[in-house]
């Protein structure tokens, strides 16, 4: 099947948003209409892509190119090997229940409500552009491009301090965008004047021009990921944002740092990669237990949610630098359990948010008594996000903490008392907000006298699904993940260990 | 007695330049002939017609590699493509100092020589039409300027310098609004100026001393031989460069520009802005790689230097700005430094590259002070950075822009602002100037800030009582800033033909 689906689904969300954008600013419900629309019909394109991917074919398949600067070698090239895919399927689910759930955000604060949901298919169109791209010029083009929708989204939309966080945020992945500049020329200039990925993969660096490149590369992936200590700017973009964007920007975009080490810094840089393989374990375990701690201190229920996420990427940064095809498998996986579990948790706090008009802790409290529905959700994403056994993101976090564990005891045995301190600090934020007495404050409010209505309940019933499902029967994910981790696994020249006994049959 | 022997001329290959020197005497007998409240009517399709007519030519000696007039003039890839981007960046400008629509009379001042603050001053503030002296002047200018980027021997670059610089000088004082500030500017720039030309003069005694010749290519013999005073070459480039530097806007030699930039009357400073750092930037690619490629080692830790103070000057004190228009000049100072990056790769791709920045920041700057010259309350153009707050929802249209033309500037992808970046940056690292493209992307980071702090005004803060409006463009505006922002677009999404055209034109003659 030769359908150019990956270009074609670049291009659709982007037409869209055109459409959407054009639409009158009198009509908001036009707008979210024909933007809910549009993204379900991506996401049954995506769909459809999925079907015609062969899990055990060829590394890279949908391998599309034509010429766009030909006098340096840049090309449109899109190609998508497992990682990629999935993390595609990733985004088209989130945007139509993103859009679903931000069906009334815009509305507050009298702002244009069509160009809040054509900058959501904007963004998308910019997403699904970075992780299909097979040409590195490509990849940084959208890399960088994804920022201003997503600038927007926060600063013109936000609460609290949006336009802090907005400029935080684009500043901070600015600077890492531009160190990955730097070596993007480097890489061209020393490889040959060439952007295609497999050409770069091919050609040979010497030791110390290599070990600089990784470097401009994962400093920018490290801050988008983000890792320890590039990590200050998400609180505060996650916690100004509005939900919706908030699920996508913690759910999807910031993934594109871990994608990006995968599928850039190791098969391109594979010597520097061993060699700075400690320093990167090094600061993902800090990440784990650091944004772990503060998580348990938070009172700012978004501010939370996003160190939860800090903590999570440190798992998928151990998972990665195992350099184990399992490890790698689990980190893959994570990226994508990651992505629905705290979508959801993002959802359903922007759900207590809206009803509240706030996201403090404190100004919540016994909220259980009065929403039991939205509470049982919020436990559900909580529960799922701690990674209980059952849920998906168990599955991963196992198989990163069991691939870690064959080759390096001590970051797998400091990254498990990660898993106590999540327990610590999602269970917490439940009893804080949801058990207990209730709040007077919340008796008298008129929000809080409505639980899920059918909208709120369409967006997260999906999601919950997902999660349970994944939780049992991981295997359509990881049988497309895992030949593509093992061709990255290869190109490392990490070999695996000689696998104990039953390791395997745990990852099913 | 020996018979003088006169030197064959090309008059074809110096068309353009003749074009334009006719154009501007007949500027000036039109100024003599016509009545004062016609002559806007004569001289705006006289100098479009007339650069016009000059691209033409440049466009007719495409693939020319001579020397001509005595070896003082070099038509070749770099000379034309750089004549033909001051004309076309020209005609822009052009369209914008025509503009009469959007303030009684135009931006210029009728009689700049009354004392400011008379009563004959007040009267033509009020709406007395403006000097129409400014087309001839401005022709000069850029005649001047294509002679400065074909000139093959130091005298002609001398005396092309002089030709150019005097009429920005005196344009700079023309500004209706805020008479003190535009004198103030074109003093300074005049004085400064003046000490730059001495500068130059100097630097050419001492490289005659050097070489005992001042065309590039016995200099560029001199050079290579090494036979001469290392301190006569030494301290005459260093003059020289001081001379080039100048006009190009590079620190430590950039203290005119916010003023005179500030100071100028809007659609001069984009004049200057983008057309003298053309020619500035065309000269000073002819002198290193026509006539001192010799001494590449010598300079170009020096120039290095200078090409990161540069930057570093311009991206820090552009943060510091509350002026929209000092703003755009250290901007401006930052770019000069992004370009003398591209410059000391000193590799063919060197010479490219620099040529598609040059144009690629031109049309970008152009349209940028296109929309400075549209925000205007009462008493003209609002340029505090306070009274932009809330610009994109009184006019989402010329926010957004603006926004698109800030985000050019920083250097993001589909805008031309990165692609010369990436082309520049590229040269330089295969000039082997890593360290040139690592300070290049850390001031690139530095200078995002300023902009991003626009973008913030403009959209995400309330409008306050003085946030002005955004007066309606006449026809002139409107087509300047279509076409710096569609060029803007253009070479970002597909720069591929320029980057071709300059490619091919990247070829000295010596």
């Amino acid at each position: 099947m030769n359908f150019p689906f990956l270009s074609v689904l670049t291009v659709a969300p982007l037409v869209g948003a055109v459409v959407v954008a054009l639409l009158p600013r009198t009509r908001p419900a036009l707008a979210k209409q024909v933007a809910l629309g549009w993204s379900v019909a991506v996401l049954a394109l995506s769909v459809a892509m999925w079907i015609a991917y062969q899990a055990g074919g060829d590394r890279f398949q949908f391998r599309e190119s034509y010429p766009w600067i030909p006098n340096w070698g840049v090309r449109f090239t899109f190609a998508a090997d497992g990682i990629a895919l999935v993390m595609l399927m990733l985004i088209a689910v989130l945007m139509p229940l993103v859009i679903l759930a931000s069906w009334h955000d815009a509305e507050r604060g009298k702002r244009n409500v069509p160009v809040y949901f054509a900058l959501l298919l904007a963004l998308q169109s910019t997403m699904f552009g970075v992780f299909a791209a097979a040409d590195v010029f490509l990849f940084y083009v959208f890399f960088e491009v994804m920022l201003v929708p997503m600038y927007f989204l926060i600063g013109s939309y936000g609460g609290g301090k949006r336009q802090y966080a907005a400029v935080k945020f684009f500043l901070y992945s600015l600077v890492g965008g531009l160190f990955m500049l730097a070596a993007v020329i480097g890489l061209w200039v020393l490889g040959g004047h060439t952007f295609d990925w497999q050409a770069l993969v091919d050609a040979n660096f010497s030791t110390g021009a290599e070990r600089w490149l990784f470097l401009g590369f994962f400093a920018a992936f490290a801050i988008k990921a983000p890792f320890f200590p590039f990590h200050t700017w998400l609180p505060d973009a996650g916690g100004a944002a509005p939900a919706g964007a908030a699920a996508i920007l913690v759910g999807v975009l910031d993934k594109v740092g871990t994608f990006g080490i995968l599928r850039y810094c190791l098969p391109l840089f594979p010597e520097a990669s061993r060699y700075f393989a400690p320093l990167a374990l090094t600061l993902a375990v800090i990440g784990i237990i650091y944004a772990a701690l503060l998580a348990v201190g938070q009172n700012d229920l978004k501010r939370l949610v996003s160190y939860t996420s800090i903590a999570h990427f440190g798992f998928i940064g151990v998972g990665i630098f195992a350099f184990t095809t399992q490890a790698g498998t689990g980190a893959v996986l994570y990226m994508v359990n990651h992505g629905l579990a705290t979508g959801l948790l993002f959802l359903v706090v922007g759900m207590f948010v809206a009803r509240r008009n706030s996201a403090l802790v404190s100004d919540f409290g016994g909220a259980g008594k009065l929403l039991p529905l939205l509470a049982g959700v919020l436990l559900f994403a909580g529960l799922a996000s701690l990674a209980l056994p059952g849920t998906a993101p168990f599955v991963s976090e196992f198989l990163v903490l069991l691939g870690s564990f064959t080759v390096n005891k001590t970051v797998a045995v400091i990254a498990t008392s990660g898993i106590i301190l999540a327990a610590g600090y999602v269970l917490w934020m439940i009893q804080r907000t949801t058990q207990g007495t209730v709040n007077p404050a919340l008796a008298s409010n008129e929000g809080m006298r409505h639980d899920m209505s059918l909208r709120e309940k369409v967006v997260v019933a999906p999601l919950i699904a997902l999660i349970v499902l994944l939780g049992f029967y991981p295997k359509p994910v990881t049988d497309v993940i895992n030949p593509a981790v093992k061709a990255t696994m290869a190109d490392v020249g990490a070999s695996d260990p000689a696998p104990a006994a039953g390791t395997t049959e745990a990852a099913r | 007695m020996n018979d003088l022997k006169l030197p064959a001329i090309d008059y074809a290959a110096l068309a353009p330049m003749l074009i334009l020197f006719g154009v501007a005497c007949l500027g000036v007998l039109v100024e003599a002939a016509v009545p004062r409240a016609r002559r806007g009517l004569v001289q705006v399709p006289l100098g479009l017609l007339g650069l016009v007519a000059a691209l033409v030519f440049v466009i007719a000696e495409a693939g020319t590699r001579k020397r001509t007039a005595g070896e003082a003039i070099a038509i070749d890839g770099p000379a034309l493509f750089l004549q033909g981007a001051i004309i076309v960046l020209g005609v822009v400008a052009l369209l914008l100092i025509a503009e009469r629509s959007l303030e009684p009379g135009g931006p210029f001042v009728a009689q700049p020589a009354r004392p400011v603050g008379s009563e004959a001053d007040r009267s033509q503030a009020a709406g007395e039409g403006g000097a129409t002296e400014a087309y001839p002047l401005v022709m000069f200018a850029l005649a001047g300027m294509l002679l400065f980027v074909a000139a093959n021997d130091l005298l002609t670059m001398f005396v092309a310098l002089e030709v150019f610089s005097l009429p920005l000088y005196l344009l700079c004082a023309l500004a209706r609004r805020r008479r003190l500030l535009s004198q103030e500017a074109a003093l300074k720039y005049f004085l400064l100026g003046a000490y730059a030309s001495a500068f130059f003069l100097f630097g050419i005694a001492l490289i005659y001393g050097y070489a005992g010749a001042i065309t590039f290519s016995r200099i560029h013999q001199a050079v290579t031989a090494g036979t001469g005073s290392g301190v006569l070459l030494f301290a005459g480039l260093a003059l020289l460069a001081i001379g080039l530097l100048f006009k190009a806007a590079a620190a430590p030699f950039h203290v005119w520009t916010p003023d005179v930039y500030q100071g100028a009357p809007t659609p001069i400073t984009s004049l200057m802005a983008a057309c003298t750092k053309t020619a500035a930037f065309g000269a000073l690619l002819r002198v290193l790689y026509v006539g001192f490629p010799g001494a590449t080692w010598d300079f170009r830790p020096i120039i290095g230097v200078i090409a990161i103070l540069t930057m570093l000057v311009g991206a820090v004190l552009a943060v510091t700005q509350t002026d929209m228009k000092r703003l755009l000049a250290y901007s401006s100072i930052a770019n000069a430094g992004y370009l003398l990056v591209g410059v000391l790769a000193m590799t063919p791709e060197g010479v490219s590259s620099t040529l598609f920045y040059l144009v690629a920041y031109g049309f970008t700057v152009i349209a940028a002070f296109a929309v400075v010259t549209l925000v205007r309350d009462a008493d003209g153009e609002a340029t505090h950075l306070s009274r932009w707050a809330g610009l994109g929802r009184r006019s989402p249209l010329f926010a957004g822009v603006f926004t698109f033309l800030l985000l050019a500037f920083a250097g993001i992808p589909l805008t031309s602002g990165f692609t010369s970046k990436f082309a520049v940056f590229g040269a330089a690292f295969g000039g082997g100037q890593v360290w040139l493209v690592v300070a290049g992307v850390v001031t690139s980071m530095l200078l995002a800030f300023p902009y991003l702090r626009v973008v913030v005004m403009m959209w995400l803060s309330e409008p306050g009582e003085s946030t002005p409006s955004v007066s309606v463009p006449g026809a002139f505006t409107s087509a300047a800033l279509v076409i710096g922002v569609l060029v803007t677009l253009l070479l970002g999404v597909l720069p591929g033909p320029l980057l071709d055209l300059t490619t091919r034109a990247g070829d000295f003659v010596r």
